[in-house]
C-alpha cells in the first residue's frame, strides 16, 4: 500500500507537478479569500477564460506565454473592474461579455491557426506533464509577489474588502488596491492555468476560501486556513490524479469539493450561513455613479 | 479654497450644486460646519442627505459653487448598519484597527492594542474586542464603527442614520455618547429621518430637500411650515415638556390629537 502511494515520487515529472500543484493550491487559496469576500467568485471563472484568449494569441504569434497571456488577462481584469466600478452594467454582465468573447476568440484562433506551447486540452483541464523549470520559477515568483502584496497592504486590503466606500473616504486608495488585486489574480491564474486548467481554476479560488470561512470567524485565520486547504487539495489531488489517471485539475477540485462536504457534515450545516453573505456589498456612498465631479 | 487654521470653521459650502448625469441632487447649498457643532440633517429619502455627506467627506466636488475646508482637517465617517456585510469574518478589534492603514505590518503593535482597548472601553464595549461583529447588538455595532472612526483622531465625525435599526434605549445611549464626544471637541454631523426620537434632541438642525430649507435650533426648524416644505406633507407640531413633537397631519391623527 505504502509502496504504491510512494511510487510516483520516483518520477521527477510527478515531483515537479506535485510541488507546483501544492504551491498553486496555496496561492489560489490565499487570493480566493479576497475574491470570495468581495463577491467576485465569478471573476475567477471569467478571467481564466479571458486569459485563454491571450494564451491562444501569444501561442500563435510566438510571444512568451506568460507575457502575452498575462498582459491579456490583466487588460481583461482591469476592463471588468472599470466597467463594474462605473456601474453602467452589472459585474456579472461585464464579466460575461468580456471574458466569453476573449475565450471564443482564443478557441477561434487556435482552431484556425494551430498552436505552439501548452496543448489545448492541457490548457482546458490541466496536466502535470510537461512542467518545466520556467513554470516552477514563474509560480514561485508570483507566490512571493502575492504574499508580499498581501503583507504590505494587509489592513488596506482588508478595509477595501470589508467596506470599500468607507475605506475610500478614510484615505485608502481603493482604485489602486483594486488594480493591484486584479494584477495578482491575473498572475495567479496565469501561473496555475496549465496545472489546473481554464475550466477548473475558479474552483481552486472559491472552494478553499468557502471551507475556511465555515471554520473561522477571524480574517487572519481565514487567510491561513484557506491557503493551507488549497495547498492540501493540490497535494492530495495531484496524487489522486496519478493513481486514477485523470487530469490533475479535476482531482484537485474534487478533493476540495469532498473537503467541503466533510466540513458541512461535521458542522451539521450550522456554519453554512456564514458563507451566505460572501457576495453582500451594499454601497451607501457609491450607490450612484461616482464619477460626477 | 481653504480656510484659516485659526478659524473655528471646519468646512464651508457656498452655493454648492451637485448631481448625477445632469440631474441635480443638491442645489445651491450653503452650510458652515464649525469645530464644536452638533448638527442633525433631516429630510426625506432622496433629499440629498447622503450626497451632502459625500461633499463634506470630499469624495465628490460641487459642480457649481464652492467648498472650503480648514487645512489638515480630519473627517471620519460612520456608515449605516444596513450597508454592512455582517457575515464578513472579522472581529470587533480587527474591524476597529482597519482604519490604521498606514502600518505596514499586518499585526497590531502594542501601542495600537492599548489604544483600541482604551477606545472600546471608552465606548462601553471593552470586553467585546474578540467577538465576531455579528455577535453584537445594533447599538454595540454602531459603537464599534464609532471606535473605528475615532481611531483616526477626527475633528469632524459624520454619521449616516446612526440610530436606524437600534432600539430606544440604544438610541438614547447613542445620542448621549455623541453629546459627550461633542463636549470633548469633536464636531458631529448626523443624518436622520427620526424627527421625534433624534432630531428634536439635537442642539442644531438643518432641514434639507435638494437645498437647505431651514437651519437653526429645533424650535426654529421643527415648524409646520418648514416640515411641509421639507417633507412635502402637512405635519403638526406640538410642544411637550419644552420639546417639539411632530405628528402627521392626516385627519385621523388630528382627531386623536384633539381628543387627548
Amino acid at each position: 500500500m505504502l509502496t504504491t502511494l510512494l511510487d510516483p515520487f520516483h518520477y521527477a515529472f510527478f515531483v515537479k507537478g506535485l510541488t507546483v500543484a501544492t504551491l498553486a493550491g496555496g496561492l489560489c487559496g490565499l487570493i480566493g479569500v479576497y475574491i470570495t469576500l468581495r463577491g467576485m467568485s465569478y471573476i475567477g471563472h471569467g478571467l481564466s477564460h479571458a486569459i485563454f484568449g491571450g494564451f491562444a494569441a501569444s501561442s500563435i504569434i510566438g510571444v512568451n506565454y506568460y507575457l502575452g497571456a498575462g498582459l491579456w488577462g490583466l487588460a481583461s481584469a482591469l476592463a471588468i473592474n472599470r466597467v463594474t466600478r462605473k456601474r453602467r452594467i452589472g459585474a456579472d454582465a461585464a464579466i460575461g461579455v468580456i471574458t466569453t468573447a476573449s475565450f471564443a476568440l482564443g478557441v477561434a484562433l487556435l482552431t484556425r491557426y494551430g498552436h505552439k506551447g501548452p496543448s489545448f486540452d492541457n490548457a482546458l483541464f490541466g496536466s502535470i506533464l510537461g512542467i518545466g523549470a520556467a513554470d516552477i520559477w514563474a509560480l514561485v515568483a508570483v507566490t512571493v509577489f502575492t504574499v508580499a502584496v498581501v503583507l504590505i497592504n494587509y489592513r488596506a486590503l482588508l478595509f477595501t474588502t470589508f467596506d470599500p466606500d468607507v475605506a475610500d473616504v478614510s484615505g485608502v486608495s481603493v482604485a489602486r488596491l483594486d488594480a493591484l488585486l486584479m494584477l495578482v489574480l491575473s498572475l495567479s491564474i496565469l501561473a496555475t492555468l496549465t496545472i489546473i486548467g481554464v475550466t477548473l481554476v475558479a474552483a481552486t479560488l472559491v472552494i478553499p476560501a468557502v471551507v475556511a470561512r465555515m471554520l473561522t470567524n477571524r480574517f487572519a485565520a481565514m487567510l491561513w486556513l484557506s491557503s493551507g486547504i488549497g495547498a492540501a487539495c493540490g497535494f492530495i489531488g495531484m496524487n489522486l490524479s496519478y493513481h486514477l489517471d485523470v487530469p490533475s485539475g479535476t482531482t484537485i477540485v474534487l478533493t476540495g469539493a469532498a473537503l467541503f462536504g466533510v466540513v458541512l457534515l461535521l458542522t451539521g450545516g450550522r456554519r453554512l450561513p456564514r458563507t451566505a453573505g460572501l457576495d453582500h456589498h451594499d454601497a451607501a456612498l457609491t450607490a450612484v455613479v461616482p464619477t460626477a465631479s | 479654497m481653504t480656510l484659516s487654521a485659526a478659524d473655528d470653521v471646519l468646512i464651508t459650502l457656498k452655493g454648492a450644486t451637485f448631481g448625477y448625469d445632469g440631474a441635480p441632487v443638491l442645489s445651491h447649498v450653503d452650510l458652515v460646519v464649525r469645530s464644536h457643532d452638533f448638527v442633525g440633517v433631516v429630510g426625506p429619502s432622496g433629499s440629498g442627505k447622503t450626497s451632502l455627506l459625500r461633499l463634506l467627506l470630499g469624495t465628490v466636488r460641487p459642480q457649481h459653487g464652492s467648498i472650503a475646508r480648514r487645512p489638515g482637517v480630519a473627517v471620519a465617517y460612520v456608515p449605516q448598519l444596513e450597508t454592512v456585510n455582517w457575515n464578513f469574518p472579522v472581529t470587533v478589534a480587527e474591524c476597529v484597527l482597519m482604519s490604521r492603514t498606514r502600518r505596514t505590518l499586518p499585526w497590531a503593535s502594542r501601542e495600537e492594542r492599548v489604544e483600541v482597548a482604551r477606545l472600546l472601553d471608552r465606548l462601553g464595549i471593552g470586553d467585546l474586542g474578540h467577538r465576531h461583529i455579528r455577535d453584537l447588538s445594533g447599538g454595540q455595532q454602531q459603537r464599534m464603527f464609532i471606535a473605528r472612526a475615532l481611531l483616526r483622531g477626527p475633528q469632524l465625525l459624520l454619521l449616516d442614520e446612526p440610530t436606524s435599526g437600534v432600539d430606544v434605549a440604544s438610541r438614547h445611549d447613542m445620542l448621549h455618547l455623541l453629546g459627550e464626544l461633542n463636549d470633548e471637541g469633536v464636531a458631529i454631523l448626523i443624518t436622520t429621518h427620526d424627527l421625534n426620537g433624534v432630531a428634536a434632541h439635537l442642539p442644531q438642525l438643518v432641514a434639507l430637500n435638494k437645498t437647505v430649507i431651514a437651519a437653526g435650533t429645533p424650535r426654529e426648524v421643527i415648524t409646520p411650515a418648514v416640515l411641509e416644505r421639507t417633507f412635502g406633507a402637512p405635519m403638526e407640531v406640538l410642544e411637550h415638556l419644552g420639546m417639539q413633537v411632530v405628528l402627521d397631519a392626516y385627519p385621523g391623527n388630528r382627531r386623536k390629537v384633539s381628543g387627548c
